[in-house]
């Protein structure tokens, strides 16, 4: 599952929407171990495409040292599809290899009404996960105990 | 002569779980053929039919090698070597 506040949401969601008709792409990072998303990460698409997105080479480089000095690792990862469904592409799953990040997609092809879901790309393999959006993490439960069952 | 090579986690299963570990080589290709002597199995993460992985990035220092002569990228004693998955998709 991912637990992730509301403000991050609507700031994927917000730079979805600004690059459309292009993907938008970037980082959520989070203390390394965590699995918390803490530090938004707004990447330019060097693709600059409607199809295809790609952090500039530069600055990945940059993204991960940073993300090094601060114990961070990338817990979120996420892209817009502009046109389909906020489901992975045959390519998203080719390139990804970040066995412990949420791979979050927005769709924006609906103008009023945008997609999110988050999935787990490992070894080729897609598995949906849930997401709770929530306030503040501080309030958030966090054992599997004290999560209710959602019908 | 000895550089230090930074090693994703997706790759690390290959290096016991090292960050960092340390290889020798005088270009890219030599650096990767020692690596692959020590920790087997990252060649073949790393490079295809003799060129550099499309879905890897690699940086001697701060330059992407793929501007520096690919995997003929010239390495000097005490140079970093970055490894890093390129983030991509459609």
């Amino acid at each position: 599952m991912l637990q992730i506040r509301r403000d991050l949401v609507d700031a994927m969601v917000a730079h979805a929407r600004r690059d459309h008709p292009d993907e938008a792409c970037g980082v959520i990072a989070g203390p390394e171990g965590s699995d918390r998303p803490e530090r938004f990460i707004p990447m330019l698409n060097a693709a600059r495409s409607p199809t295809f997105y790609e952090f500039d080479s530069t600055d990945l480089l940059r993204l991960y040292r940073d993300m090094d000095s601060r114990d961070e690792v990338p817990v979120v990862i996420y892209h817009s599809h502009t046109a389909t469904e906020a489901y992975p592409s045959r390519t998203d799953i080719s390139y990804a290899s970040e066995p412990d990040a949420h791979y979050v997609l927005v769709s924006t092809r609906d103008p009023e009404v945008h997609e999110l879901r988050s999935y787990r790309i490992v070894d080729g393999v897609v598995t949906e996960e849930p997401v709770e959006v929530v306030e503040s993490y501080r309030f958030a439960h966090t054992g599997p105990d004290d999560v209710p069952e959602r019908g | 002569m000895a550089v230090t090579v930074s090693i994703p986690t997706i790759l690390r299963t290959h290096t016991g779980g090292e960050k960092t570990v340390s290889a020798a080589g005088a270009t890219l290709a030599e650096v990767i053929d020692n690596l692959e002597a020590n920790h087997g199995g990252l060649k073949a993460r790393l490079v295809k039919d003799g060129t550099l992985h499309r879905f890897v990035n690699v940086y001697v220092n701060d330059e992407d090698v793929r501007f520096a002569g690919g995997l003929e990228a010239k390495v000097a004693d005490g140079d970093n070597v970055t490894i890093l998955p390129a983030v991509a998709g459609g």
